[in-house]
C-alpha cells in the first residue's frame, strides 16, 4: 500500500506549511510473530521487543527513519497456526519516525566535502549533501584542501569562507528522495554479467535529504553569530 | 554505519502519515524514560536485536542534547505555546521556534514563511523577547550575559 505525501496546495497569500516536523508519530499496523519459548513474558513487552526490533533505525520507504515505538494502541486476537508453535499477533502502534518537512531548518555538522557538495551530518542520519548550486554564492571547490569555500564579497575585497570538516552547520531542507532497496529478481536476460556485479556493488542510501544554504542567516554557525 | 535495508516495509502498513508532530523536547523526554526503562529491566542489551534500538537512541539522544530542548520542561513548553498564540503561525512554525530557540531577526524569517508580508519589525522584536523569557537557554550563557551588563551600568 503506497501512500504518497500530498503536496500543499497554495491558496490566495496565506502560507500553507504542510503538517510535519523533524520527528513525526507514525500510525502502524503489523503482525508480530513470537516464539514459544518467548510466551512467559508479557505479551506487550514481548511485541514491543520485536517492533523496535524490526523498525528501530531502519528506513521505511515514503516514511522517514524510524526512532523507536511511542506506544501500542491495539492488540488484536493472537492466533497459533498449525505448523507453527508461535502465535502470531496484529498490532496497531505509532512509532516515532524521523521526517523532516520540506523547507524546514536544521542544523548538522559538516562530514566531509566533495565535487557533489557538502556532506551534512545530524549524528543518527548521515546522507544530507547540499549540491554545488545551493551554496552561498560566488563558491568554490579548494581542491588542495578537499573544502567548499563561500568567496564573501566585502569592499575590503574576497574574503574566502571556509567549510571545515566538523564545522556546525545551518540548512534549510529543500528535497527528499527515497530509494526502494529490496532485493530484485534475478536481472534480465540482456543485462551482462559484467553489468550485474555493477549494480551488486552501487549501495544507495534509501532516504538522503537536498538541502540549501543560499539565504541570509544560513551557512556555518560562526558566519552569522554577533561577536 | 551499516546500510539500512527497507525491506521491513513489505509486512507493515502504514494508516496514517502523519498523526502526530512531536517537539524534540517530547522525543528527548521519550528516549530518556525508554533508556531508563531498559536500565531497570536488567534485560541483556546486547542481544543482537536491540543493537540497533541501541545505536538510534544513542545517537538521537547525543543529537538532540546539543539543542536548546535540554533546558526545557513541560511547563517551559506549555507556556511558550500559550504565548504564541497572539502571533498567528503555524504549528510548524511554533514548534520550529521551539526546538531553535532562535536569537536574532534573521533567524526568524528563515523559519516564518513569508515574514516580510505577515510579521513587521515591532512584532519580530517581541517574538524574539518571548523566545527568550520563556525558553531556557544556556544557563552559562546567560550568566555571562547579565555579568557584562552588570558591568557595563557600573562603568557608566
Amino acid at each position: 500500500m503506497l501512500v504518497t505525501k500530498a503536496a500543499p496546495a497554495r491558496l490566495c497569500s496565506l502560507p500553507v506549511s504542510p503538517e510535519a516536523a523533524m520527528f513525526v508519530l507514525v500510525e502502524m499496523t503489523d503482525t508480530v510473530r513470537i516464539p514459544p519459548w518467548q510466551f512467559e513474558r508479557k505479551l506487550n513487552e514481548s511485541i514491543a521487543e520485536e517492533l523496535n526490533k524490526k523498525l528501530a533505525n531502519k528506513v521505511v520507504y515514503n516514511v522517514g527513519l524510524c526512532i523507536c515505538l511511542y506506544d501500542i494502541t491495539k492488540l488484536e486476537d493472537s492466533y497459533i497456526f498449525p505448523g507453527d508453535g508461535a502465535s502470531h499477533t496484529k498490532v496497531h502502534f505509532r512509532y516515532v519516525v524521523f521526517h523532516p518537512f520540506l523547507d524546514e531548518i536544521l542544523v548538522g555538522e559538516i562530514k566531509s566535502c566533495s565535487q557533489d557538495g557538502v556532506h551534512v551530518s545530524i549524528g543518527f542520519f548521515d546522507d544530507i549533501v547540499i549540491p554545488p548550486e545551493s551554496l552561498q554564492q560566488p563558491a568554490k571547490f579548494d581542491e588542495a584542501e578537499q573544502v567548499w569555500v563561500w568567496e564573501y564579497e566585502t569592499e575590503e575585497g574576497a574574503h574566502d569562507l571556509y567549510m571545515d570538516i566538523g564545522e556546525e552547520i545551518r540548512f534549510r531542507v529543500v528535497d527528499e528522495t527515497f530509494v526502494d532497496t529490496s532485493p530484485t529478481g534475478p536481472s534480465s536476460a540482456e543485462a551482462s554479467t559484467s553489468n550485474a556485479t555493477e549494480e551488486v556493488q552501487k549501495k544507495e542510501a534509501p532516504y538522503t535529504l537536498v538541502g540549501s544554504i543560499s539565504e541570509p542567516g544560513l551557512g556555518l554557525l560562526s558566519w552569522w553569530t554577533n561577536s | 554505519m551499516a546500510a539500512r535495508s527497507t525491506r521491513v516495509l513489505m509486512s507493515c502498513s502504514r494508516k496514517d502519515a502523519n498523526a502526530a508532530l512531536l517537539s524534540n523536547f517530547e522525543v528527548f523526554q521519550l528516549l530518556t524514560d525508554l533508556k531508563q526503562q531498559r536500565k531497570e529491566s536488567g534485560k541483556s542489551k546486547q542481544s543482537s536485536g536491540q543493537q540497533n534500538l541501541n545505536t538510534i537512541m544513542y545517537e538521537t539522544m547525543k543529537y538532540i542534547s546539543k539543542t536548546p530542548c535540554r533546558y526545557q520542561s513541560p511547563e517551559t513548553v506549555r507556556e511558550f505555546l500559550i504565548a504564541m498564540k497572539g502571533h498567528k503561525l503555524t504549528k510548524a512554525e511554533k514548534l520550529q521556534l521551539l526546538n531553535h530557540r532562535p536569537v536574532t531577526a534573521v533567524e526568524i524569517q528563515l523559519m516564518v514563511e513569508e515574514s516580510e508580508e505577515r510579521l513587521t519589525e515591532e512584532q519580530i522584536e517581541s517574538l524574539l523577547q518571548t523566545v527568550a523569557s520563556i525558553l531556557p537557554g544556556d544557563p552559562e550563557e546567560q550568566q555571562r550575559d547579565s555579568a557584562m551588563e552588570t558591568e557595563g551600568r557600573s562603568s557608566q
